[in-house]
């Protein structure tokens, strides 16, 4: 049988064996309400693995390609890089996704998957994987530019203003980039 | 040659652990993590306005520099709480543990962190409570769920108080009534007596008590900005209008917090109350020394936001005005309605607000004096007596987030969403679950808007941000209304990390690009500076 016939067959298990692998990285109390709650505005961590998920294994059994898969992963992978994640553990759920289908092909005996099937596969899984990273770093930039802007906003009129009184018009009115990077070190010092 | 076996994929999966320990709360250890608290009070301000232990400190270090007897404050502090507040005694003993709160935190719905659930973060000053207050506890100790209080315990108690914005969203579901926003109130009191506060707080405070606002700025400095603000007003209307400062016997004093004299986009929600004040003519006022709406000692203790709050009124007397009108604002309307009227109150020198436009009396503020401008405005629209014209606000597909304060502190609930229908044309609900009184916290509120513990920010501020995503996807929309300084700062952080392309509003930032001023220049932009709809091409 083919790898895409037999996780096509599959689907619904490997979706709910993923989830819960998921869910499992978050503490028994939190991982409960995320799996119960199908409210997708009471729940959004929970609504958004969920959802995310199948689309994602959705792409990967029809060979659509990472790009496909990138609104999905930023939904997931923008919630976990703000909660209290390392970065490898922030995107590790792509990696048991290996796994979670490994299991599956085992399980069913009858199944003779040809080797090159499963190779192509987990590179597949693998190209998702570094684009994780990517979406990972952008929403971690994401968070530092905002730092940066709220100082800029902070400051903006104050700026405006001295320029318009003349005290050091020959500077744009909004700081540099540099500046503002050196000032926020100083505060977090 | 030794050989080398590589670990198979499968093998490697295996070896990872990715779950958290399974261990009770009590027996799970706090650790503080960057990213999710604000940096300690500095010695200075602390001192300003006296409270204990000034000193600088630094969360993240092992000393924090206590007083050798703060277990006996500790202690000393909350007897005294108890006896003082009959609630608190009350919801230490009747909470059942049901679970009806738990997920309804946007703390715990962001993080998953179960320390996050109210009904766990309560648990923390429970337990210790049990331990020293209740026989059970003193008997039974762990069975009881009592625990002793350690200094990993203070600072767990520390940690997780500024981990709650007070929205008071919990307390909407807790079959008993418990208010666990009132139990943070007193967590933090506790810690205040030990200096236990935040940079981010104490120097608003400190700068409020001293100079009038959070900001520090002194009296030219507001009238600066404020005169910046008349400039940008004539560019756009061609108007030069004249507001007045300290003006003693105007009828009304006119209070907002001090983020809308200089932060984008409050400047234009400032504006906006400029605009509206000098169409009606109205006979009011600024101070320059009450000149903060805010109360960030509300954040603090029960004493600070009294003695803050108290300069509003004390001000109000010195003018001799009638009565106040505030600007949009949250929390400053949550120690308005709940607090003021048994800190400093009745107001009995003032009169009962009534409109000198439409002659309106605010009988819900016949104590206070104090009305909220959204009040005052639907009132105005609903006499007819503003000319409007929403097209100016074509470009815009908006929806409104209710802020917890006025919401659920306040019931200001139709008011901005009548003022939004009128100056409006593009106007879109969020789901039901997330608005009114079941409004979602913008995450940064009690004084939690510092920049040093963005991720919990975001954390907190993801289940707003989610219905703000869900209307965008479905109706397209592009601005983000609200009525509250907070909301104005913090919400735009919010949606460019989650909801990118949507912008943040105050109502009256609407109003002012609606508002059709007598003998104003045909209109080329909107307070913004951006072109108006159909007006692109000029």
């Amino acid at each position: 049988m083919s790898l895409a016939r037999l996780l096509s067959d599959k689907r619904a298990m490997i979706l709910s064996n993923w989830c819960d692998a998921m869910l499992d990285s978050y503490p028994q109390d939190t991982s409960n309400f995320l799996r119960k709650n199908d409210n997708r505005f009471a729940n959004p961590v929970g609504h958004t693995i969920r959802d995310s998920f199948e689309h994602i294994v959705d792409s990967l059994l029809q060979g659509s390609g990472p790009e496909a898969s990138r609104v999905f992963l930023d939904n997931i992978i923008r919630v976990r890089a703000v909660q209290d994640f390392s970065p490898s553990q922030a995107v590790s759920f792509i990696f048991v996704l290996k796994k979670v289908i490994r299991d599956v092909v085992l399980q069913d005996k009858t199944a003779a998957v040809p080797p090159e099937e499963l190779v192509s596969l987990d590179e597949s899984i693998d190209a998702l994987a570094l684009l994780s990273f990517e979406i990972y770093m952008q929403c971690r930039e994401k968070l530092y530019d905002i730092k940066a802007n709220e100082v800029k906003n902070m400051t903006f009129r104050l700026l405006q203003k001295a320029q318009k009184m003349g005290i050091d018009s020959s500077e744009d009115v909004c700081p540099s980039e540099d500046v503002v990077n050196i000032k926020q070190e100083e505060v977090t010092k | 040659m030794a050989k080398v076996t590589t670990p198979k994929p499968a093998e490697l999966a295996e070896a990872l652990e990715y779950t958290t320990p399974k261990t009770e709360w009590m027996d799970t250890p706090t650790v503080i993590k960057p990213g999710t608290f604000c940096w300690g009070a500095k010695g200075k301000n602390l001192g300003i306005v006296e409270f204990p232990n000034a000193r600088d400190w630094t969360p993240t270090e092992e000393d924090w520099k206590l007083p050798e007897n703060w277990q006996e404050i500790f202690f000393k502090g909350m007897k005294d709480l108890l006896g003082k507040y009959r609630s608190f005694k009350v919801f230490m003993d009747i909470c059942v543990r049901c679970g009806a709160c738990a997920d309804k935190c946007h703390f715990f719905i962001g993080s998953g962190d179960p320390k996050n659930m109210p009904v766990l973060r309560a648990e923390l000053l429970r337990s210790v409570y049990r331990n020293d207050f209740t026989m059970a506890g003193k008997i039974l100790g762990k069975i009881a769920g009592a625990r002793p209080l350690t200094i990993d315990v203070l600072k767990e108690l520390w940690y997780y108080f500024y981990q709650c914005t007070e929205c008071r969203r919990c307390s909407l579901f807790c079959p008993y009534g418990i208010d666990t926003a009132e139990i943070t109130m007193m967590g933090r009191e506790l810690l205040n007596l030990f200096g236990l506060n935040t940079d981010w707080i104490s120097g608003p405070v400190a700068n409020c008590y001293m100079k009038g606002n959070h900001l520090g700025l002194e009296p030219h400095a507001i009238m600066n900005s404020i005169e910046g603000m008349v400039d940008d007003i004539e560019t756009i209307t061609g108007l030069r209008i004249s507001p007045s400062f300290n003006r003693k016997g105007a009828e009304i004093l006119f209070v907002t917090p001090s983020g809308d004299l200089f932060a984008d986009p409050g400047t234009y929600t400032c504006m906006g109350y400029m605009m509206l004040f000098h169409e009606l003519g109205l006979d009011y006022t600024w101070s320059t020394y009450a000149s903060e709406g805010g109360n960030f000692g509300f954040f603090t203790s029960n004493e600070m936001a009294k003695r803050l709050n108290s300069k509003i009124y004390a001000e109000a007397k010195r003018l001799g005005v009638k009565y106040i009108i505030g600007g949009e604002c949250g929390h400053m309307w949550r120690v308005i309605t709940q607090y003021m009227d048994t800190w400093n109150g009745p107001a009995d020198f003032l009169e009962v607000p009534v409109s000198p436009i439409t002659g309106t009396r605010f009988e819900n503020s016949k104590s206070t004096k104090m009305i909220h401008v959204a009040e005052f405005t639907a009132d105005l629209i609903k006499n007819n007596k503003l000319k409007l014209d929403p097209s100016r606000n074509d470009n815009l597909i908006l929806t409104y987030h209710d802020s917890c304060n006025t919401a659920r502190g306040m019931g200001l609930m139709d008011e901005p969403r009548y003022i939004i229908n009128n100056v409006c044309n593009n106007f879109h609900e969020m789901p039901e679950n997330t608005i009114r009184e079941q409004t979602f916290c913008c995450g940064s509120g009690t004084g939690l808007n510092a920049s040093e513990n963005m991720e919990l920010r975001m954390r907190g501020g993801l289940p707003r941000a989610n219905a703000v995503k869900f209307v965008r996807e479905k109706h397209g929309v592009n601005m983000l209304a609200n009525i509250c300084a907070i909301d104005r700062a913090t919400l735009s952080a919010s949606m460019d990390y989650w909801v990118p392309g949507v912008g943040v509003t105050g109502v009256h930032e609407l109003v002012a690009n609606a508002l059709i001023m007598k003998g104003e220049k045909e209109r080329e932009t909107n307070m913004r500076g951006d072109p108006l709809p159909g007006k692109e091409g000029n």
